[in-house]
């Protein structure tokens, strides 16, 4: 068991026939995830991979023609937004998205329209998905994580590797591992993720990796207060960095938070979660 | 990105919210004749990219044309918080009867757009927030639908505001509402939104940031850039594509990824050291994008050691150590260095550093710990 992704997955491709994409759909299919299709408008009737992956032109067709039902987009930030409403329209309904660079404005058109439509989206500006053994949906490398019952979910990219990689040098693995990416409009976050690994029978543990900003951090732990019976472990990255360019006063007016690193550690431990000093010491709170 | 309040008003009278007769001025005696064209009485206001600029004495009121010519070259001639003053908004002084305040901005928790009116406008809107929250009236914005002339009116009702000023008012707010889509503002902010005397309501102070993602669409906007505000580093350092930040430490950093780039600042601080700088080289780290990195780092004369944290991800280790042994035989630099290379290729990217001198590290404790060492046996 696991969450989001898994063995089931029918993965779909846009944009992976670019350099970056292509890449990135090889690790993929080695790690062992079903990629079905890839979806590049003007290049229906290809094939990818020596003939292992078809292209088509829409992903309305694409989805006729494989039945996917999980999207990756590796499309541009200026394309992106076309591509979530596309996938979301064909009936996709989980997207990941690892663009980065998207207008926050775009975001917030993108995200009312999946809320109306029931489509979940995970990013956009981040890693991807990856439960290990069975599925990797983007971009964390796999050799990084071994399956096991900690669910991991993080703002950040390669922090979460070195998270992922301190877990498994001492013999931790993951159920899943959940890039929500570090936008200010996301699809899924901490919230989202921490219920679900609640959820999960075989997440046993949870290890939450948060960053500066926003006040993400202080609502999961809230969430975890009164939702979480599985034991959580975080990590906030941001404690030395030099108070954030702020949205002048009406940003400042509704944000209720701080967004400083402190507050945010502070209100983790106040409903009992352990916070790590540095990503290392991340295991050794988890025993 | 910031505007200046001179770029905004134009996009504001270009969007029907009414703004006070004047234009910008660089020497004195072009503001001595903008005063003259207006009638004498006029405010000088510095345009600089920070707040405070009236307690600082950057906004003054000229009671005639000639008074405005000292007053502009005594403002030309300041510098407000470490800026220069280059330019000045001349404008017609307003009789002002009250001040409202209204903005428009990204409310990330509900991921819409939010209208802000208050009645206490003209003074600090934060302190209003906090001391009388009541006072300040928003209402959300659905993305996809835009707001609604009811919305507007919401906040006029919610401001107290009179009704023969609703129709004006609910113009201003589309306006604003025009600015903020059109440009993809992240904020527009009019404060205060004065009544006059005259009964007319004027955009006596405006106020936009701009999504730097978004200017792609919006090359006008990317022009008004105001390099003053940015170190000449950080300038530099987004040519080439990095993400870097100066700060007053001795423990120079690159790292890829800016939250790892967090990270690793936050350990050198745990064991007792001072990061310099945030530098993220963000993926593919090429020879020229490490040795552009590397001067920009370098280039901070309180540097006494340097810290390489690389998680090989997507990024190969075997390249970046290549990308560090072109852009080391380039800059040739003085003081230690101590690498940690990790995950994908580390190992081969770790002999082909072995020919440098470079200190390295197995784990990220490991690595801040050296790296500190090696700055205190420098000084």
């Amino acid at each position: 068991m696991s969450i989001l992704v898994d063995k089931n997955t029918r993965l779909l491709g846009q944009g992976i026939t670019g350099h970056e994409g292509l890449f990135h759909t090889q690790e993929m299919v080695n790690y062992g995830t079903r990629v079905v299709a890839g979806v590049t408008p003007g290049k229906g009737g290809e094939w990818l991979l020596d003939g292992k992956i078809p292209v088509f032109d829409s992903v309305r067709v694409a989805v006729e023609a494989t039945g996917a039902n999980t999207s990756v987009i590796f499309v541009p930030a200026r394309f992106a937004p076309d591509a979530l409403f596309e996938s979301a329209d064909a009936g996709i309904s989980l997207i990941v998205c690892i663009t980065e660079g998207i207008p926050v404005q775009d975001m917030m058109r993108v995200r009312n329209y999946l809320d109306q439509k029931g489509v979940r989206m995970v990013g956009p500006n981040c890693p991807g998905l990856l439960t290990p053994g069975e599925a990797k949906v983007g971009i964390i490398p796999g050799n990084i994580a071994i399956p096991g019952n900690v669910g991991v979910v993080s703002r950040s990219g390669t922090l979460t590797y070195e998270v992922l990689y301190a877990l498994k040098e001492v013999g931790f693995g993951a159920s899943t591992c959940v890039g929500i990416g570090g936008d200010p409009i996301n699809g899924t976050d901490f919230i989202d993720a921490l219920s679900m690994f609640e959820a999960d029978p075989n997440t046993e543990k949870v290890v939450l990796i948060g960053e500066i900003g926003g006040t993400d951090e202080e609502n999961a732990a809230e969430f975890i207060a009164v939702h979480m019976t599985k034991p959580v472990v975080a990590f906030i990255a941001g404690q030395t960095a030099p108070p954030g360019k702020r949205m002048g006063h009406a940003g400042a007016i509704i944000e209720a938070g701080s967004g400083l690193a402190e507050d945010k550690i502070k209100a983790l431990k106040a409903v009992g979660v352990r916070v790590a000093r540095h990503p290392e010491e991340i295991p050794s709170l988890l025993e | 990105m910031k505007l200046h309040e001179y770029q905004s008003k134009l996009i504001f009278s270009k969007c029907q919210i009414p703004v006070p007769k004047g234009r910008v001025a660089t020497t004195s005696s072009e503001a001595k004749q903008i005063a003259e064209e207006l009638g004498g009485r006029v405010v000088i206001k510095s345009q600089v990219l920070v707040g405070g600029r009236g307690k600082a004495g950057g906004i003054r009121l000229a009671k005639s044309a000639e008074e405005s010519e000292d007053l502009a070259a005594h403002i030309l001639s300041m510098e407000i918080k470490g800026l220069p003053v280059r330019k000045i908004l001349v404008e017609e002084a307003v009789n002002i009867e009250s001040e409202i305040y209204l903005s428009i901005t990204n409310d990330r928790s509900t991921r819409k757009p939010v209208i802000i009116g208050s009645a206490s406008g003209g003074i600090d809107i934060e302190e209003v927030a906090q001391q009388t929250p009541e006072k300040i009236i928003k209402v959300h914005i659905h993305p996809l639908l835009g707001l609604r002339d009811y919305q507007g009116r919401d906040i006029a009702t919610g401001i107290d505001l009179s009704r023969q000023h609703w129709r004006e008012f609910g113009q201003i707010a589309q306006g604003l509402w025009q600015i903020y889509k059109d440009n993809d503002a992240t904020l527009v902010e009019i404060n205060p939104l004065v009544i006059t005397s005259e009964g007319r309501l004027l955009a006596v102070d405006g106020k936009m940031m701009v999504d730097d993602n978004a200017l792609f669409r919006h090359s006008h906007l990317a022009e008004m850039r105001d390099l003053d505000i940015e170190e000449e580093s950080e300038i530099e350092a987004r040519k080439y594509g990095l993400s870097y930040i100066k700060l007053d430490g001795e423990i120079g950093c690159m790292v890829n990824g800016a939250g790892l780039a967090m990270a690793t600042m936050d350990i050198i601080k745990l064991f007792g050291g001072e990061p310099a700088n945030f530098l993220d080289i963000g993926g593919g780290a090429g020879s020229e994008k490490v040795a552009a990195a590397l001067r920009i780092i370098l280039s901070d004369p309180n540097v006494k050691s340097v810290m390489f944290n690389i998680f090989g991800g997507i990024t190969r280790g075997d390249q970046v150590a290549r990308g560090i042994l072109t852009a080391l035989d380039e800059v040739q630099p003085q003081v230690p260095m101590v690498i940690r290379l990790v995950g994908t290729k580390a190992e081969e990217g770790l002999k082909i550093l072995e020919k440098s001198n470079m200190i390295t590290a197995t784990t990220l404790a490991d690595a801040a710990k050296k790296a500190i060492a090696a700055a205190k046996e420098g000084q």
